[in-house]
């Protein structure tokens, strides 16, 4: 194992897949597209792509206070992260894991978004309040 | 969590299914924010409406099964009680009086008037508006509230004393058949203290200028809790609420305080709990330059095809005001003028003249909603120009126009004209 993160539990459950990471908060309502799970928000660095199906590893929620709403709809639309890994703890983003129904964790003893690379195998056990990156990504150089 | 029997009792279904899912809710929310327990709170703000292409499937199977869904989280399908406490509906999809001019799918205006009937028999207030504290509802300092609505939230903490975070759709839902939140951040009064001290280096009087310092607020503190030292001339209400809206939208911004203005902070000392700054911040000419040219930097095309007016909503005095500017003039041929205030102030409107003064200038008084919100604006518009800085901040994301920011009067004569062209007033 490469890096073990450990933190607490937000939503309960036991996960392992690809992590898709980003340095940036994400917005619900106005930057995301619910039924794709795609990140819309002009500007923002992940824009494009969809998190539907990969550990999501983020800083925290912005914006508007129908972020829980929107990540709600993407999961009735099969489009809901793997999984939530983040940093900053707010109304929006506990309210938003608890609606999406994903394994969560936070309040970690290391910074996930830069501990953790896109492309990294995974586990998250929140019951545990851990993350494990299994192996790095191979197609990803390393930067000490 | 610690539960107290009745809460107990109620998780335990006591009163019916539909309270014990919304404490199922509470209880899932409140482990995840890590809240030791849950509060009780007598005012609520939230969205029950089905005015959204994305809901409308869902509200055909009925809406018990929508409010299951989308109000409480619950896979199971319960009938929705009446409210268990002072309850209002925020802004919805489009001004339902108007959908027919408006070209709303008449099937769709037709469900969310059905909607409108079914929550309102079950104690949620229909005011339709992000700005509930100008038609009534207006919590007491210290109350303990379960808003949505980011330039609602700000407003609340900082303006009123009320004490609420930032809730969501499933979050109010629940705590409008419980009276219960998770006691967590901004009801906690050691939590309610100023981080972020801020220097105001020049006079901030009017609504431009308090949607400037806003705006760049936002941005340098995020979701901090900033304190204004050197505000000379005591803001109005209106200043306050584009004030909390822009740094709502630019930042996270769900508290501040104004030293000797809002109620928690009689003097600088208190404002921050007798703490110390954990940063200093200067707003002087050049940050309200950049704030400026964040919101207008990019644009060229001087021709509009809108003026938008009243986001927050616009108050009753901002209405009046408005046709006091229209008297006697006429909006440009192929430009629109739209001012939204909450549907409760478009009655008054009407009844005091103001309403006709602006439909005779060519003008439309709209409720409910706004074009960042609704995605609705007169076909082909391209160009708007609006005295709202969270309207600029977020219109060009959402629907791809240009969005000018400037002065109510710049707005009005652009409206008459069909040209904006206004610019950075001088800081005097």
């Amino acid at each position: 194992m490469v890096v073990t993160l450990r933190g607490r539990c937000v939503v309960p459950g036991r996960v392992e897949g690809e992590a898709l990471v980003t340095g940036q908060t994400i917005s619900g309502w106005g930057g995301m597209n619910p039924v794709e799970g795609r990140i819309t928000e002009r500007r923002h660095e992940l824009r494009g792509q969809s998190f539907a199906g990969k550990v999501l590893v983020f800083p925290g929620a912005k914006g508007s206070s129908a972020w829980s709403h929107y990540f709600h709809l993407a999961r009735l639309s099969g489009a809901a992260p793997l999984a939530m890994v983040f940093a900053r703890m707010t109304t929006k983003v506990a309210l938003g894991a608890v609606v999406t129904r994903c394994p969560a964790v936070t309040g970690f003893d290391a910074d996930p978004t830069t501990s953790i690379r896109t492309g990294d195998w995974v586990v998250v056990d929140a019951d545990a309040g851990i993350v494990e990156v299994l192996r790095r990504n191979p197609e990803r150089e390393e930067h000490p | 969590m610690i539960l107290t029997d009745t809460e107990r009792a109620m998780a335990d279904g006591a009163q019916g299914p539909a309270v014990a899912r919304a404490m199922d809710l509470l209880l899932r929310y409140g482990r995840a924010l890590g809240a030791e327990r849950l509060v009780e709170c007598g005012n609520v703000a939230g969205t029950w409406s089905v005015s959204n292409p994305i809901l409308r499937d869902h509200a055909a199977r009925g809406f018990d099964a929508a409010f299951s869904e989308f109000n409480l989280d619950s896979d199971e399908v319960v009938a929705v009680p009446h409210a268990a406490t002072h309850a209002c509906q925020l802004i919805t999809g489009f001004d339902l009086a108007q959908a027919e001019r408006l070209g709303v799918d008449p099937k769709l205006a037709g469900l969310q008037a059905e909607a409108e009937a079914f929550f309102g028999g079950r104690g949620i207030t229909q005011h339709a508006t992000c700005t509930p504290y100008q038609v009534g509802v207006v919590p007491v300092m210290g109350e303990h509230c379960a808003w949505m609505e980011s330039s609602a939230v700000v407003y609340c903490n900082s303006v009123l004393g009320a004490r609420t975070n930032t809730e969501g759709r499933e979050s109010t839902g629940a705590a409008s058949l419980t009276r219960r939140i998770p006691y967590w951040g901004y009801h906690l009064p050691e939590n309610r203290g100023g981080t972020d001290h801020i220097e105001v280096a020049g006079p901030v009087a009017g609504m431009t200028e308090w949607g400037l310092l806003g705006y760049w607020l936002g941005e340098a503190v995020e979701d901090e809790i900033p304190v204004l030292d050197g505000i000379a001339a005591r803001p109005v209400m209106e200043e306050l609420k584009h004030f909390g809206a822009a740094a709502a939208s630019s930042g996270g911004v769900e508290m501040y305080h104004i030293p000797g203005v809002t109620p928690e902070a009689p003097d600088l000392d208190a404002a921050f709990l007798g703490r110390a700054p954990r940063r200093r911040h200067r707003y002087g000419a050049a940050e309200r330059r950049a704030a400026w040219a964040a919101l207008n930097g990019a644009n060229t095309e001087r021709a509009v095809d809108l003026i938008m007016l009243g986001c927050p909503h616009a108050s009753a005095a901002q209405v009046s005001r408005i046709g006091a500017l229209l008297e006697g003039r006429r909006v440009a041929a192929g430009t629109a003028l739209w001012i939204f205030t909450p549907r409760a102030l478009a009655a008054v409107a009407e009844r005091g003249g103001e309403a006709a003064t602006i439909r005779r200038a060519g003008g439309q008084l709209l409720s409910d909603t706004c074009p960042a919100i609704s995605r609705i604006m007169p076909k082909g518009t391209r160009v708007v120009a609006t005295d709202s800085a969270k309207q600029a901040h977020y219109l060009p994301a959402i629907t791809g126009v240009t969005c000018w920011f400037g002065d109510l009067d710049d707005c009005v004569r652009a409206a008459v004209t069909g040209r904006f062209e206004g610019g950075l007033p001088a800081w005097s």
